[in-house]
Formats: structure tokens, sequence, C-alpha cells
């Protein structure tokens, strides 16, 4: 596969590690009155789609972004390749 | 040469280079240009194997990758080949080849009589006769099975050659160089676009070497050559012969391998073959097709082969398979071999078409038999003559077999596209979901005429120059001929009465495909697997469609109704030598070498792999015994004076930013705000389900600037942590990091003179007493007049010690200096096996403790997650059941007896129960011969250990048979008040 990362430009997915869900960006707030649950869904349910799927992949041999590469399960086409950090930031992260 | 009795006149062959070979040790000659199959034939060798279930006699079949039969071994001693296709092996000079599957000689296998034995040995046999009972499965039938199974052997030798890989990137990949191939290839070119064009054939043009077509007025080996010289002009463009294009991956990426020597008798110290990686904008597939045959009784003999390959040996090597030649076709194309071989002087016995048809040219004293088939033939070991359905016998030492045409559709599948069916001619058509930028033209698309191909080749490449932003510069399409291609389908003779086969190298026949029908196989995924069709190294290439028709049939289906099985790569198959490439032995994955690594050589240390890398492990000394001798003795002199141990493999991580102290306190469990400069900490990392992940220490240089260290093991993966949690879970922090495990060689300094050695190396004025520098303080200072260092006084050993780090090129000298200064007090270098002995004294964890299943709770560090604040982990670890009040704790374990010697990996059992699963109390993780104590301690996980003090229980190791007597003891066996280390 083809990774096109957004600062470097298209990258073979061997210099990439994969992590899993883009759902784990959303770790939850510790001090929520549900955290317990919502921590055993952030850590342990995952969903698993024929599809368009949201994902971390991580450019250890490169330059160490963490990327979310939306890739679909089926085919491996890529539509979309934005840095973690900024989606991350999107979701109000950085507060 | 006289003794290549079937040679005849013409062909693409050198006859001014004789090359020698032997096959089964028989001197032969044959010409530069030829395949071992043809040099065969050109000999007379009609025998070349043995099958693979029934052990029946078989020739040559094929001229092409399909070959079924024709596998050999070539090559000896270790570089011996098996299961070779001898119709794509080049002929050189000296080659040796031998039959496989055969006991005695190729002429009288013992194991024929499987032949005779095939009542009993119908499709399935394994699955019925190797059932019952069940005892005799490891035994008897293993036995049998592993020695029947297979057909080459190989040398059990370590392949001798070199294997290279490399990756290419282009605008289109033209994957076969057949008309349609170099058609679409020049006018790709012509257009300026990067073109690899790849074909598994030593010369390019495919089946124009085969044919007797012309192109342009030329003969169409001619038009190939002339089109291989315009492309090899063109700067673009990259012709590259000997590769098959064996897989096609994601996003245009594509598997191929080129054989660069094994035409060449040794490789001349050359990489043998070279892997390579396509990356393809763009993807055109003009493989062309594969001849199928047609199942009748008997079918296997050698002599009878595809018509195509027979035209392949007579017009392009220049062998007829036979002295009289006789045809059996259901379509025009099969009659062309008729015309071909009488052009060429060899006799035609017969043609029989199936069809009530016959072609307009008139075939020079050949017997016309219209409306018949075949139904028998006979000839052991090479075929004598043929039986029709209408009763009539004729002689004949080789029949031309052609049931038409089958496009070469393999690639398009391999992203699960799937192929359609084309009524047209009768067989399958690329289809479904394409691999990305994939096109196909040619007679690989079903256009089977050789002007339709060419047309279409030529067309479809212009649309892909269009799609990449290209303007098409005009080509002149070669003018050719169409040949006749009516045909009608036939898969097998239904009255013959014989065994008839469809898969020639597994031994499938088609009552073996009727029989699986009968027995309830309805998916022809379930066909496959129980008849094996298809499952041999051929993967079927002349066999799956026939065998999908019968099942077709079987079930009143039609054939798409029935569907196809999935091609998968590789195409053909690739040595695995060639997939490791370079990554073999020790180069699988390097080692890495500590920065003291020479010092360590120079003084006997003995070395041992830690993850990547190479350590000492201990450094003996003249006169001591074993391992244990030296390791005692690195043990006692650190305690009692002082040791240097190279601890560089730790992970160090170098954290810079304003917001520092926030993201540790976000990834330890414990405290780091208010860690003052110059101070180190000691702290724990749980994954987010709670459990215990890994351990550290992280010293603060400088407001801003932090360095942490992590264990050998998980350097790589916490670092990746760690970038996970600074981007994607706090990415409004001030936080920059980098890895330095690498740039600073780092070396542990223990025991009670450490300070006194020390002490001569460090510049002046910084000061080394206990007061100006005390446990756990860190500071940036330099040593030996000038050098940076970084000094911690941290300790893994329970002594006073230290652990000093100079950018990594002084390691090696570093470890000189300090055993120099370290001379007065009788210094001693320790390694890794001193050094887990001196931290299981201490009662430390490493990762034995930190194996995954452990939590902080269980290591007696639950005290080290902060109630203060949140960190990674800490919601999960306060789940209930990993909070049990019989959880597991970290204990320390002493032998009942003292000389009795624990053993890692042991479970506890209490005294008065039974040694099983139920009343598994625990395990042991780490034990260790203690010099200081004078006898074996142990580390390990037992429940509630934190409240058994002094108890006795059984340390049971069911696998080694032992079980002795242990107490349990607090893990601090050396100094568990910690005041050595703060002295």
């Amino acid at each position: 596969m083809i990774i096109n990362h957004p600062l470097l430009g298209p990258r073979d997915a061997s210099e990439f590690v994969y992590l899993g869900d883009e759902s784990l960006i959303n770790r939850p707030d510790p001090n929520s009155e549900d955290a317990d649950d919502r921590f055993y869904e952030y850590g342990y349910l995952r969903d698993n789609p024929a599809g368009d799927l949201r994902e971390l992949w991580y450019h250890e041999q490169g330059d160490r972004s963490w990327l979310v590469v939306t890739r679909n399960t089926l085919t491996h086409e890529i539509t979309s390749v934005e840095m973690a950090r900024d989606v991350a930031k999107a979701k109000g992260r950085d507060k | 040469m006289s003794d290549q009795s079937h040679r005849i006149a013409g062909g693409l062959i050198d006859r001014s280079e004789t090359l020698e070979f032997t096959f089964n040790g028989t001197p032969m000659h044959g010409y530069l240009g030829d395949t071992l199959a043809s040099a065969l034939l050109a000999n007379g060798q009609k025998l070349v194997g043995r099958s693979f279930k029934y052990h029946r006699p078989r020739g040559i079949f094929s001229a092409g990758p399909e070959e079924p039969n024709a596998l050999v071994q070539l090559r000896s001693g270790a570089q011996q080949e098996p299961n070779t296709r001898a119709t794509v092996a080049e002929l050189f000079d000296g080659l040796t080849a031998t039959s496989q599957n055969h006991l005695g000689s190729l002429e009288f296998d013992f194991m024929s009589i499987t032949d005779l034995l095939a009542p009993f040995l119908s499709t399935g046999f394994y699955y019925k006769t190797f059932m019952w009972p069940a005892a005799f499965w490891e035994k008897i039938y293993e036995p049998i099975i592993r020695s029947s199974a297979g057909l080459g052997r190989l040398s059990m030798e370590a392949d001798p050659d070199t294997y290279d890989k490399g990756f290419l990137h282009c605008d289109l990949l033209i994957i076969g160089a057949g008309p349609s191939g170099l058609a679409a290839a020049l006018a790709a070119g012509a257009s300026g676009l990067r073109v690899i064009l790849a074909d598994e054939d030593f010369s390019v043009g495919g089946r124009l070497n085969s044919e007797s077509y012309k192109i342009d007025g030329v003969s169409g080996s001619s038009w190939a050559k002339q089109a291989l010289a315009e492309l090899k002009s063109m700067d673009k463009v990259r012709v590259m012969n000997r590769t098959t294009v064996y897989g096609a991956y994601d996003h245009g990426i594509f598997g191929a391998l080129e054989r660069r020597t094994d035409h060449q008798k040794t490789s001349f110290g050359k990489p043998r073959q070279v892997l390579w990686r396509i990356y393809s904008k763009r993807s055109l597939l003009t493989t062309g097709a594969t001849e199928r045959p047609i199942a009748f009784g008997n079918n296997d003999r050698p002599g009878i082969m595809l018509a195509g390959a027979v035209r392949s040996y007579v017009n392009r090597f220049g062998v007829t398979p036979g002295k009289q030649v006789t045809i059996f076709t259901n379509n025009d194309d099969g009659w062309r071999t008729a015309t071909d071989l009488v052009a060429k002087g060899v006799k035609v016995t017969a043609v029989i078409d199936a069809r009530n048809k016959s072609a307009s040219t008139p075939i020079t004293g050949a017997e016309i038999i219209l409306g018949d088939q075949i139904i028998d033939t006979a000839g052991r070991k090479g075929l004598r003559s043929i039986t029709l359905k209408s009763g009539k016998v004729i002689q004949t030492d080789c029949l031309a077999v052609s049931g038409g045409w089958n496009p070469n559709v393999h690639l398009t599948c391999h992203q699960r596209g799937k192929p359609e069916w084309n009524s047209d001619i009768l067989a399958f058509v690329p289809g479904g979901i394409l691999p990305t930028g994939m096109k196909i033209a040619g007679a690989a698309n079903g256009k089977l005429g050789l002007s339709t191909g060419m047309v279409d080749a030529v067309a479809v490449a212009q649309k892909i120059v269009q799609d990449l932003g290209q303007r098409p510069a005009s080509y002149d399409i070669p003018t050719s001929e169409d040949e006749p291609q009516s045909g009608g389908a036939i898969w097998h003779v239904k009255d013959s009465k014989k065994r008839a086969w469809v898969d020639l190298q597994n031994d499938v026949t088609v009552k073996d495909i009727q029989l699986s029908y009968q027995e309830g196989f309805r998916s022809v995924e379930h066909l496959k697997r129980y008849t094996t069709l298809g499952m041999a190294t051929d993967q079927g290439k002349t066999s799956n469609i026939a065998g999908l028709a019968i099942m077709a049939e079987c079930s009143g289906k039609t054939i798409p109704e029935t569907g196809t099985t999935i091609f998968r790569p590789p195409y053909t198959p690739i040595p695995i030598g060639a997939l490791a490439g370079r990554a073999r032995g020790k180069h699988f994955r390097p080692y890495r070498l500590t920065p003291s690594h020479k010092w360590a050589e120079e003084n006997g240390a003995t070395f041992v792999e830690t993850g990547n890398w190479l350590r000492a492990q201990w450094f003996a000394r003249p006169g001591e015994k074993g391992w244990r001798d030296s390791v005692d003795r690195e043990v006692a002199m650190t305690r009692a004076s002082v040791g240097i141990c190279d601890v560089t493999t730790l992970g160090k991580i170098d954290i810079q930013g304003k917001d520092v102290a926030e993201f540790l306190n976000h990834v330890y469990t414990n405290a780091f705000l208010k860690l003052p400069i110059g101070k180190v900490r000691y702290g724990l990392m749980l994954r987010e389900d709670g459990v215990a992940y890994d351990d550290g220490t992280t010293a603060r240089l400088a407001e801003n600037h932090f360095v942490m260290t992590t264990t050998t093991a998980n350097a790589v993966l916490v670092f990746r942590r760690l970038e996970f949690a600074r981007q994607c879970l706090w990415p409004g922090l001030d936080i920059h990091m980098i890895s330095t495990t690498d740039a600073w060689a780092q070396f542990a300094v223990a025991g009670p003179n450490s300070r006194k050695l020390l002490s001569k190396i460090v510049d002046a004025p910084f000061d080394m007493s206990n007061e100006a520098f005390p446990f756990m303080a860190c500071s940036e200072l330099t040593i030996c007049s000038g050098t940076p260092a970084r000094l911690f006084r941290i300790s893994f050993s329970g002594e006073i010690a230290y652990e000093i780090a100079v950018p990594a090129k002084y390691g090696n000298s570093m470890m000189g200096a300090l055993m120099t200064a370290g001379q007065e007090f009788d210094a001693v270098p320790y390694g890794t096996e001193a050094l887990g002995v001196m931290r299981i004294e201490k009662g430390h964890a490493a990762g034995n403790e930190l194996n995954g299943q452990t939590t902080a709770l269980n290591l007696g560090l639950g005290g080290f997650i902060s109630k203060k604040k949140d960190c990674i982990g800490k919601t999960l670890s306060q789940r209930p059941e990993l909070n049990r009040d019989d959880a597991i704790r970290l204990v320390g374990f002493k032998p009942v007896k003292s000389d009795d010697l624990l053993l890692a990996g042991s479970h506890f059992i209490t005294r008065d129960e039974e040694a099983n699963m139920a009343n598994d109390q625990g395990w042991m993780s780490s034990v260790a011969y203690s010099p200081t104590l004078g006898h074996s301690i142990g580390l390990g996980f037992i429940k509630k250990g934190h409240q058994r003090m002094g108890e006795i229980i059984r340390v049971v190791n069911p696998s080694r048979g032992v079980e002795i007597e242990a107490e349990i003891v607090s893990p601090h066996f050396y100094d568990p008040e910690g005041g050595l280390q703060r002295g």
C-alpha cells in the first residue's frame, strides 16, 4: 500500500506501524461519572466495518508523525490522510 | 549432432552454439535458445517424470509456464532445485537434470504399483483411509504420508546463491511482451511514458515466436525483434525479459522475479535472482492465453501434448515431438498445427475434429476424420496408438490436442477480481474489481485474434496515455491477420470408459470430480480441496476450467453459475531465497553492538543476545571452570569494591519543552510535576487497561529538559507510545522528544568504591561528596579533561552506584578509562548475568516480572499510582478483578534446604494440596544463585504473598520433574532498608 503523507508525499506502507481505529484518540475524561464504562469501551470495543475505516498509522521509519488514514477495508483504497495531531486538536483535545 | 534424432530445420535457435547437458546422467546435446524441454525432445527423450499419485510415466505436455508434467531437479549439490519446469528452464552448457518422484529408475519405478491400486486410491482416499484408529495417526499414517508426499527433494544444504531485492517506479507496467504487449509498449513509449515491459520468457515476442504469423509482411518473430530494438532505443522504456510479474498488490504495486543467472552454469558471485517491487501508476495486462486440453481415456501418455506446444517446438525450437503426428481438436486453431507441421516437412498422420467441420486448407498426406473423438490410447512409456469412438485405431507417436484457449486472467484476480464467462470464446475473461490502475488488452481480455488483439492493445495504451495527462503520439498499428477462431466446447470425451486426466500433476481424473460431486461437494472451493484439483505447483493452469466444466455438468448448472476458485499470488513458484533476499542468517536481523563491544571482546567477554543487542554476559578469567565462577566473582567484587557494566542498551529519550513535567504526569503513574532540577525519579508506566507496562528513571537536567530511560526491550515501543500521547492525546502540550539511545554510551559504576573511582575522572570543581551529589541526583558535567558527560546517581544493584553517560563515540575508550581509574580498587567489569543476580538480590522487578500480565499491585508498586492525578491506565487499574483480596504479590523465595536450586517457571502449591491447576498459587519469575547469601534465591508471584512471610510452600516444576520446598521471604534479599545505596 502507499500512504500519501500530508507532509512527505506518497510513502510505502512498510515505513509505517499500524495501531487501529482512530477512536483511540478519544481518550475518555477520567473524571466523568461513568469513567469506568467509558474506559472499558475505549479500551476494548472496536467497530469492524466492511468499508471506510479511519485508522491510526505511525510513520516510524520516517518523521514519526501519527496519521489518521481513511482506508476502505474491502478494497484498501485510501481516500484521505490527515495529521493525527490536527484531528485531535479539531476534536478539542488541546484544551 | 547426429544424436538429436528429432531436430528439424528452422527455428530461432543458434545452431553454432552446441550445448552439452545430461538427463539422468545420459549426455545429450542441444543449442543456444533451447529450453531443457525442447532439447530433451530433440534427443527423443519422451519420458521425463512420474506423476504425483499414481507414478504414471509422463512426458512434456506444454511449452510454457503452465507445464504440469515435466518437472525435474535442476543442477546438483547445494544448488539443486526441485520441481523445475523443463519447459521454461533455459538450456546452458553443463546443465544437469534428473527426473523426480520414482523409486528405482525413471523407466522402472517401483512405486508405479500405486497405478494398479488406483481403484483403492480414489478421491478423498486420505480422508477415508487414514481416519481410524486414531492411535495410528502419528506413528503409522503420518510417516507413510510424509514419505510419499512431495515431488522433488531439497538438497538439505544452505543455498549458496545470493538474491537481491529492488524497487522500480513507472507510469505504465506492461505485463507480457507478446504482440499486444509490444504494440502497447511502442505506442506508450512513443508518447513519452515511463514504461516497464516485463516478460517471463528469455526472448520477447510471446506466441509470435511459436507461430507462423506475418506482421507488416515479415515473420512474427522478426517483427518482435524489430520492436524490441525500437523499444531499447527509447530512454524511458525498460524491457525486462526473464522477469515474471507474479503478484498484483494494493495501489498499483506489483511483485516481479527477475532471473539473472539461471541460464548460466554459475552465477559468478552475482545475484542469481532479483525480487522487484514495481510501483506503477497504471498497468496493462497483455498476458495472452493458455491452451486447454481435452480429457479422454489415458490422455496422460508421453507424446500427448497441447497443439500450441507442438507448434512452439516445431516453429521456435526446430524440434518435432513426433515422427507421425496426429491432431485432435475442437476448433479451427488446432488445424493450424497441421499446416505448420506439413510446412516443416513433418508427417501428419491424421487430423481429428470433434466437430463435423473441416478447415479450408487441405493437409497433405493426412487422414481427415470429422465428428469423431478419441476414447483411449496405448503405449506405456510413449504414445503408440490412439483409439477413436468409431473403433478406428491410428498408429501415432505424438498427439497434439487443442481444446481452445483460456485468457490468462490470473493477475486480475489478485485483488479479488472475479472473472466473467464469455460465451463467444467459451472462456473466462477478466471481470469484477480489478487491481488499482489495471487495464487488460489482447488475448488476455478475450480478444483472441492477432490483429484484433494488437488493435485493442494500442487503443488501451493510448487511453492510458490520455488518463495520465499526456497526448498520445500517433502510432501506426502493424498490419496482420486474424486467425480463424471458431470452436466448440468439449471438456472431456464422455464415451471414454478409461481414466481421463483433468489435472495431470495431481492425478485428478474426470471420475474423481464426478465422485466428489456424488459425495456432496457442491462448492468449487470444496471440490478443489477434496480432489486436490489445481493444488499442485502448476496451480491448475491447464486443468481448472475443465474441472469447473465437469462440475457444472454434474450439477446441471452452467459454468458461470458453478463459479471459479480464486487465483492468488504467486503466478508461478517463487524461491524462498528470493523472498529472503539479503536478509538471511545473521543478516535477517543484524545485531546492535554496545559502544564498549570492542573492549569487551578484547577482555574475554561471552556475549548474549538481548533483543537486537549483543551484550557482554560475563567476563571469564583464567582458571574459572564455568560461567557461575565468573558471575559469582563479578558480583562479589562489585559488592566488595566496584564493578562496571555497559548499560547503553536501556532506552533513552530526550524530552524538552515547557510542559514536559505535566506530560510525564500523564504517562507515569507517579507524580513528576515537582521533580526538582538535578534530580532523578523512578517512574512506572501502565497500559491503558491497567496492566504494568514499563519502568525506568527520568532525570530533570534543567527546567525544560528531561531525560527518560526505558527498559532495553521496550525502548522503541515506549517512544512510539509517547509520540502517540504527545500527538493524539495531549496535542496542546509544548513538548518535543527524540530517542537518544544510540547517542550516549552509558555505564553503571557500582560498589562501595564507585565514588572514589569516579572522583578520579570528573573535572574540577565537580563535587562528588554525598552531600553535594546525593542518591538520585543528576548533573551535566565534564570528565577526563573536558569530555561532556552526564552523571546519574541511581542504583540497580543496591550499592552506592552511578550511571555515567558520554557521547557514544567515546564509549569504548570510556570503558578503558574507567577500568584504568579503577585499577587501584580492583575494579571489575560485569556482564548481564551479574547485573541480573544483583537486581534479584535487591528485589527489583525486570522483564520477567513486567511481563504484560501483572499490575502495579501485583508488583508491590501499588503505592506508585498517585491518588491525586490521572495517568494512562489508572482508571482501568482500579477494576475490582485486578484488586481482589487474593491477588498475586511479588515476594522472594529461598529454598528450605540451602543447596536446593530454585527453577524459574515453577508454580507454587501449598504443602497439603495436590499439584494441579486448580490449586495453583502463582509462579516463580526470576531465580539466581546469590553468591552474597550463599544459596539460591527467587522472585515470584503468589496469592496474598505479602501476608504470608515465613510460610513454607512447594515449588513444583512438572515439566522438569522437580519439586522442592521454599520459604516465602521479602523480595529485598540484600540491604532491605536501602541504607547502602544512600551512603
